[in-house]
């Protein structure tokens, strides 16, 4: 299927979502949540705004691609949800980021510098609580204070490990991600594959030994 | 079976005689509502006493006429007093005894307690001539409710239910589908689309299986439309999802509704048992070759379990977050295959469709927006309850002539429609017609139906303040304009109604909504915003005044008021309010016995304001806070 982005020429397969195609050309689209190989599209993180002449804006991770499609992703529309996105993710973040286990190659970094966008100032303080990081299991932490609910250890865990150990629980701003009954990992069935931590874009799961990354 | 129904429908239709005929025949409203002000007492009562008094009476218990403020709602036939049915209002376990004795013994109709006499329209649904809002109604979906039994399939039967299925059964899927969308109908359920073109979606997709799922989570705060209709007379619902599941080929169906309507699941589980017992639901309905059956599904119920994607995922037994659309559920829904949600009324409508036809349906209503639109009216109105008015009635009509306006001589405000994420029109919209375009083009949705009224005593910005807090509690979490979005809105407003608001807050607001309309991932998220943008619209001084001079105009927000007692009106000898006020903050003049609050220490509860007789009528509130320094001020100098 032959369709444009930014007036650039792009080839992608039927049924293949812009995103995917986008990033096979080159072309930069800031992401979170999207996994390739996952069924059904997730779009959570709402940064993967583009918009498609005579459509509007659409998420491009869960948008297939078509014929003749002319995809931008710098429009007006686009700028401003991605930033408004990244701003709401960044007020609710904890910026600790000197200090931070991901330190070098984190993903929410990342897309903040490509977005040109800084913590913002005029949002109102998120009653964020601290919640105690689960550092039960041998090989790695889970720190909920800096997860942005991606759901992709959710997904891995579930559908790719099929351990089913993680979970979102609550609702609405108190959502979060735990184990079955919000039990210690090490309690759970988890068998320590490490594949969550892997996804993980943030500093949220990490490895408590640095070389275990590279061993795993 | 087609055979049996010609016996089916004759004994229903001798037994509804009987009934009918019957020397004194007792309804009596017991849904939820009715149960709620007392109906069941009224019911026992009623039963003792006919039994004591060896009187030959029936007594049938009935569902909800939409008369809320009236229930216990008691309607009494006695033929051989030369008068219709007389229909009566709040009759407690108390008022039985004088209506047994007056009316049932006697001869005296006790007209104290009547609403009016109760008399049926050409199509047969009840109406009470005596009020006017009968007038303005047309009832479709309501046309059974509080006169038939519903938890007998014989009454359904008798005033012609099961007869749409029986024509349906005869025409072919496509005919239904075209019957279905030459009506012009569009689902109740909040979005209006049009249900033909969403039934045609489904059927043309190849697949094997297909799924229909009626929805009845019904969770907005307030909203009752569906629950009524489930437990007044829920085979009209049933049987409108027979025809869709036709109509689209489904096999299967389900209704989702939730743990906190009980009733709700009894009466359908009682009503999908008789008409299984009748064949007119599982193998070869009708004897048409045509099978289907229809399962229940308690929530656990969240508000975001009524978004589609979301209902989907809550049945299949995952947890109740919304999907990207598209794809959209008509072609890859339950499990995986396509499936049709339709709302309860809806499903009701399909089944009066299929009756009178798509032309009988397009007489009633607007062009774009054919038919009836049930709505409850509750809030700052004298006659709560449900209401069902063709689609093109003014909102005017609806409150003043249906509802009876606003009680105590208090002046309407601002009508709140179409749920939480619906919005708040002022008064300048009264004049517009109800139906899907118009609540648009004002900025609010029509939502599945509620209508609040505010009056004068109503803060907007803390109105808008309350949905944004509700909304924030009940979205799923998953998307980051949804979970973040949405609760940062209502942050904003909690410091505004607290008096922290900025000057550039305003801005503020209206840029993070339109940011929420356009990219959140589900209909949750894109419609939150509507109650600030509405309010914005229409009271955007009171968002100002609470901003720029830290003053609350409708006298509610509690950081903004102060209580005051007004000493020139303030009666030496009365000591109510310092007897009462909690926190002892009432102090008396030695000499001039007069009282006054000590602010540091008030609550603000409001206790002294409602305690003090109205005779004085001493106390009072002021806005912002600081004008009591001018009150005293004044006194002093
Ligand atoms: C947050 C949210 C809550 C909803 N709640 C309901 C509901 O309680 N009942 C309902 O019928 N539709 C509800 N809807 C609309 C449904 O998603 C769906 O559009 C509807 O059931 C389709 O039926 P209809 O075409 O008959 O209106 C809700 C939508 C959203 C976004
Ligand atoms: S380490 Fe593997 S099994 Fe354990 S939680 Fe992570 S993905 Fe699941
Ligand atoms: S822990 Fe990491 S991967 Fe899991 S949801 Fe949070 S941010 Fe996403
Ligand atoms: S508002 Fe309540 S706390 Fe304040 S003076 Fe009146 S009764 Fe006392
Ligand atoms: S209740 Fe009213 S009249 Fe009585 S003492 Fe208090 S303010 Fe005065
Ligand atoms: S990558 Fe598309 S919404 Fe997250
Ligand atoms: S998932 Fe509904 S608003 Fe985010």
């Amino acid at each position: 299927m032959d369709f444009s982005i930014d007036g650039k020429k792009v080839k992608a397969k039927k049924g293949e979502k812009i995103l995917w195609a986008a990033l096979d050309a080159g072309i930069e689209i800031p992401h979170l949540c999207a996994i390739r190989e996952a069924e059904n599209a997730w779009g959570a993180c709402r940064l993967c705004f583009v918009e498609i002449e005579g459509r509007g804006v659409v998420t491009s991770c869960t948008e297939p691609v078509g014929e003749g499609m002319m995809v931008h992703t710098d429009t007006e529309r686009v700028q401003r949800l991605r930033k408004r996105a990244m701003e709401l993710i960044l007020a609710d973040h904890p910026m600790e980021c000197k200090t931070c286990p991901k330190r070098g190659d984190c993903e929410l970094l990342k897309w903040m510098k490509f977005l040109k966008v800084k913590v913002p100032k005029n949002l109102r303080p998120f009653p964020k609580e601290r919640l105690e990081p689960d550092e039960s299991h041998p090989l790695f932490v889970l720190d909920p204070n800096k997860c942005i609910l991606c759901g992709k250890c959710i997904w891995v865990c579930k559908e790719k490990i099929r351990a089913d150990v993680l979970d979102f629980a609550y609702r609405g701003y108190n959502m979060r991600i735990s184990t079955f009954l919000g039990k210690p990992i090490a309690q759970s069935p988890c068998i320590g594959c490490g594949e969550c931590v892997k996804v993980c874009p943030v500093g949220a799961l990490y490895f408590k030994d640095k070389e275990e990354i590279k061993e795993v | 079976m087609t055979n049996d129904w010609e016996e089916i429908y004759q004994r229903a239709k001798e037994k509804w005689e009987a009934l009918e005929a019957s020397p004194i025949h007792i309804r009596i409203g017991t849904p939820t509502c009715g149960r709620a002000a007392g109906a069941l007492d009224t019911l026992k009562e009623f039963r003792e006493k006919l039994e004591k008094e060896g009187i030959q009476g029936q007594i049938t218990e009935v569902g909800c006429m939409g008369l809320c403020f009236a229930e216990p709602l008691v309607i009494i036939s006695k033929p051989e007093i030369g008068l219709p049915p007389i229909c009566y209002r709040n009759v407690t376990y108390q008022e039985v005894k004088r209506l047994v004795d007056g009316f049932i013994l006697g001869d005296d109709p006790c007209l104290e307690l009547a609403l009016g006499t109760l008399d049926l329209t050409e199509d047969a649904a009840p109406y009470i001539p005596e009020m006017l809002r009968f007038e303005i109604e047309e009832r479709l979906v309501l046309r059974n409710c509080g006169y038939i039994d519903p938890q007998d399939i014989d009454h359904y039967i008798a005033r012609g239910g099961y007869l749409s299925l029986r024509k349906a059964l005869g025409m072919s899927p496509e005919q239904i589908i075209d019957e279905v969308s030459k009506a012009g109908l569009r689902g109740r359920g909040g979005a209006g689309f049009p249900t033909g073109r969403k039934w045609d979606l489904c059927r043309s997709t190849k697949n094997e299986m297909k799924y229909i799922i009626c929805n009845a989570d019904e969770g907005d705060p307030g909203a009752f439309m569906d629950r009524v209709v489930l437990e007044s007379d829920p085979h009209s619902m049933i049987e409108g999802m027979i025809i869709a599941a036709y109509a689209v080929g489904a096999y299967e169906g389900f209704i989702y509704t939730r743990m906190e309507y009980p009733l709700v699941l009894d009466r359908l589980e009682q009503a999908l048992m008789q008409a299984r017992e009748y064949g007119l639901l599982g193998e070869d309905i009708f004897g048409s070759g045509f099978s289907f059956d229809i399962e229940t599904v308690a929530g656990a119920g969240a508000f975001v379990c009524g978004e589609e994607t979301a209902m989907i995922a809550s049945i299949e037994g995952r947890r109740g977050m919304p999907r990207p659309r598209p794809p959209y559920p008509a072609e890859y829904g339950l499990n995986g295959e396509p499936t049709v949600v339709d709302n309860v009324k809806t499903l009701a409508l399909v089944a009066r469709i299929m009756g009178t036809g798509a032309k009988g349906f397009r007489s009633i209503g607007t062009p774009s927006s054919p038919g009836t639109a049930v709505f409850a009216l509750a809030g700052r109105i004298e006659q709560i309850g449900l209401v069902e008015v063709p689609m093109g009635t003014t909102l005017r009509q609806v409150i003043f002539d249906v509802g009876g306006g606003v009680p105590e001589g208090r002046e309407l405000k601002a009508i709140q429609i179409g749920g939480p994420a619906g919005g708040c029109v002022g008064k300048e919209a009264l004049d517009l017609p109800v139906d899907f375009d118009s609540f648009k083009a004002a900025g609010a949705i029509m939502g599945s139906g509620g209508m609040i009224v505010l009056d004068e005593n109503n803060c907007m910005v803390e109105t808008a303040r309350f949905f944004l807090d509700f909304l924030a509690r009940e979205e799923c979490g998953k998307c980051i304009m949804g979970r973040l979005g949405i609760k940062q809105l209502s942050l904003i407003l909690e410091e505004i109604v607290r008096g922290n608001g900025r000057e550039e807050d305003l801005n503020l607001l209206e840029e993070i909504s339109k940011d929420l309309a356009e990219g959140a991932l589900c209909n949750l998220g894109r419609t939150a915003p509507n109650p600030i943008l509405t309010t914005l619209r229409y009271f955007r001084d009171e968002y100002e005044a609470h901003i720029k001079e830290k003053r609350c105009p409708a006298l509610v927000c509690k950081d903004l008021i102060a209580y005051y007692i007004l000493p020139e009106r303030c009666e030496r000898g009365c000591e109510h309010c310092v007897l009462t006020c909690p926190t002892e903050a009432i102090v008396s003049d030695e000499k001039t016995r007069t009282k006054r609050i000590q602010q540091d220490k008030c609550v603000k509860c409001g206790t002294c304001l409602e305690i003090c007789p109205p005779e004085y009528n001493a106390v009072i509130k002021v806005s912002p806070p600081d004008r009591i320094k001018e009150l005293e001020a004044k006194i002093g100098g």
